[in-house]
């Protein structure tokens, strides 16, 4: 099912246990995101998948279980996390803009303080993203000034400045008026096709359908299914995945 | 009309409360009483914020150990009082610690303002801390989420992204801790510090008018907190304003 062939995260076996082992997010789940892949992780809310994405950059410390980027382990207490998460940009629900700064500090931000590159650069750079979204004209806005599709997109810039290996996206157009959604999945779209390594946690089967390479189906914790988008759409295996299909489609 | 408020005023007595017949000669005690408290005050709030932001961190830690270090200060110093607290300062280490008798200005002794302005300025950081840990935790958990994940180190999304935001919600309240302060700190009186309270104790115990100088005392700390504290509403409307647009 991989692209390329080559591996960039693997996840063996995570378990994640909120509240002492009260609640059980996840369940032993296991996959492979190979370079280039587009991955739509789907399923109802509680399902899991926000959880599993957040697992990937270690935002959420898994119980048990390893993951592995470029066949290092990050779960290991004594990689330096922060380095391997330069190379994974996220992209939140609800944007997470930095709202004391401008459009172009935001971006600039962590290649600046990460010495990565001079100021200078980082601004030009910045500018140079924010032209390919459409959004040079608001470099030096404040994030209050813009709608939410246009907070997306310049969430998505901020994490590509860093020039990240692969995007991880945790619902980007939940949180956005029906009107916006169209703009934000275009950028998703464009990137895609550039050849760059996406895991999307999502409703929207649309984008699922046409832009994944492969769909995950996620319940109760566990990945129950995963298949190219043709096969899982018009095939599904499970009868959990049927039952959700046939109330979202 | 006037020679009967004159006569009036003349007649007033010792315990009376307008007998202000003290203050030209003994106007010198409250102005250096209010520099003192004023003095002492900003001083101790300003000497507070840097061991507060420590301690808030601190408490803010996942480490149990440092949590429980920070958390054993904060209610040491909320539950005890002041007085109890200025007093083991001052004859606990600063019994051993022999300060040279220095006049500050011509009116402020450094061997006792010094164990006071420590005491103070203890004994308030354990309240400004709590300030500062509401201030961080009122900042959105998914701004530090969003500093992480661009690669930035837990210090350096507190230090460029969190706390930046967290100063608006600080700065109205630790204000709110001086105007407090500046009445607090009357306790000092009790060791001598030459503060406002000082001032009207000695002024009533010297002309034997027993109630008036403790008024004016207490008119004085009035017109100081209370334009005070009514210039901090007025600015965090204007900050809450500003949040909206």
């Amino acid at each position: 099912m991989a692209i390329s062939g080559e591996t960039l995260i693997q996840v063996r076996h995570v378990t994640k246990e909120f509240s002492k082992g009260a609640v059980k997010a996840l369940d032993d789940c296991s996959i492979d995101i190979a370079k280039g892949e587009v991955v739509a992780i789907i399923g109802p809310s509680g399902s899991g998948k926000s959880t599993l994405l957040r697992c990937l950059n270690l935002l959420e410390t898994p119980t048990s279980g390893t993951v592995h980027f470029h066949g290092v382990d990050i779960t290991d207490p004594k990689t330096d996390i922060d380095l391997h998460r330069r190379k994974m940009g996220m992209v939140f629900q609800h944007f997470n803009l930095f709202p004391h700064m401008t459009v172009l500090k935001n971006i600039a931000l962590a290649p600046t303080q990460l010495g990565l590159c001079s100021e200078e650069e980082a601004q030009k750079k910045a500018m140079a993203l924010l032209e390919r979204v459409g959004l040079a004209d608001k470099a030096q806005e404040y994030p209050i000034r813009l709608s939410g599709g246009q907070k997306q997109r310049i969430a998505i810039v901020r994490a590509l400045a860093m020039e990240p290996e692969v995007m991880l996206f945790d619902e980007p157009t939940s949180a956005l008026d029906p009107e916006m959604v169209g703009e934000v999945l275009e950028v998703m779209k464009e990137l895609a096709h550039e050849g760059m390594t996406m895991v999307v946690v999502t409703h929207e089967m649309g984008f699922a359908r046409e832009v994944g390479t492969r769909v995950v189906f996620m319940d109760g914790g566990r990945i129950l299914e995963q298949n190219t988008p043709q096969e899982f759409f018009a095939h599904p295996q499970e009868q959990r995945t049927v039952d959700f299909l046939s109330k979202v489609l | 009309m006037f020679d009967a408020i004159a006569a009036w005023y003349a007649g007033l007595g010792p315990a009376s409360f307008f007998n202000f017949k003290f203050l030209p000669k003994y106007a010198v005690y409250f102005v250096h009483g209010i520099e003192y408290t004023l003095l002492l005050s900003v001083v101790s709030v300003l000497l507070a914020i840097i061991p507060a932001l420590l301690l808030a961190l601190m408490r803010l830690s996942k480490n149990r150990f440092i949590k429980g270090i920070s958390g054993a200060y904060i209610a040491v110093f909320r539950s005890t009082p002041l007085l109890v607290q200025l007093s083991i300062i001052y004859f606990g280490p600063f019994s051993v610690i022999r300060l040279p008798v220095v006049q500050l200005f011509g009116f402020v002794d450094i061997s006792r303002f010094i164990p006071g302005v420590i005491a103070l300025a203890l004994n308030s950081s354990a309240y400004v801390a709590e300030i500062f840990r509401a201030g961080i935790l009122a900042v959105d958990g998914g701004q530090m989420e969003a500093a992480r994940s661009l690669g930035l180190s837990k210090w350096q999304g507190m230090k460029l992204v969190v706390l930046p935001q967290a100063v608006k919600n600080i700065l109205p309240a630790l204000a709110n801790e001086l105007v407090t302060m500046v009445k607090e700190s009357s306790i000092v009186m009790a060791l001598g510090m030459q503060d406002l309270m000082w001032g009207a104790k000695t002024v009533a115990s010297t002309t034997y008018i027993t109630l008036a100088p403790y008024v004016l005392a207490a008119i004085i700390y009035f017109c100081i907190n209370f334009p005070a504290s009514k210039a901090i509403e007025a600015v965090e409307r204007r900050m809450r304003r500003g949040d909206q647009r």
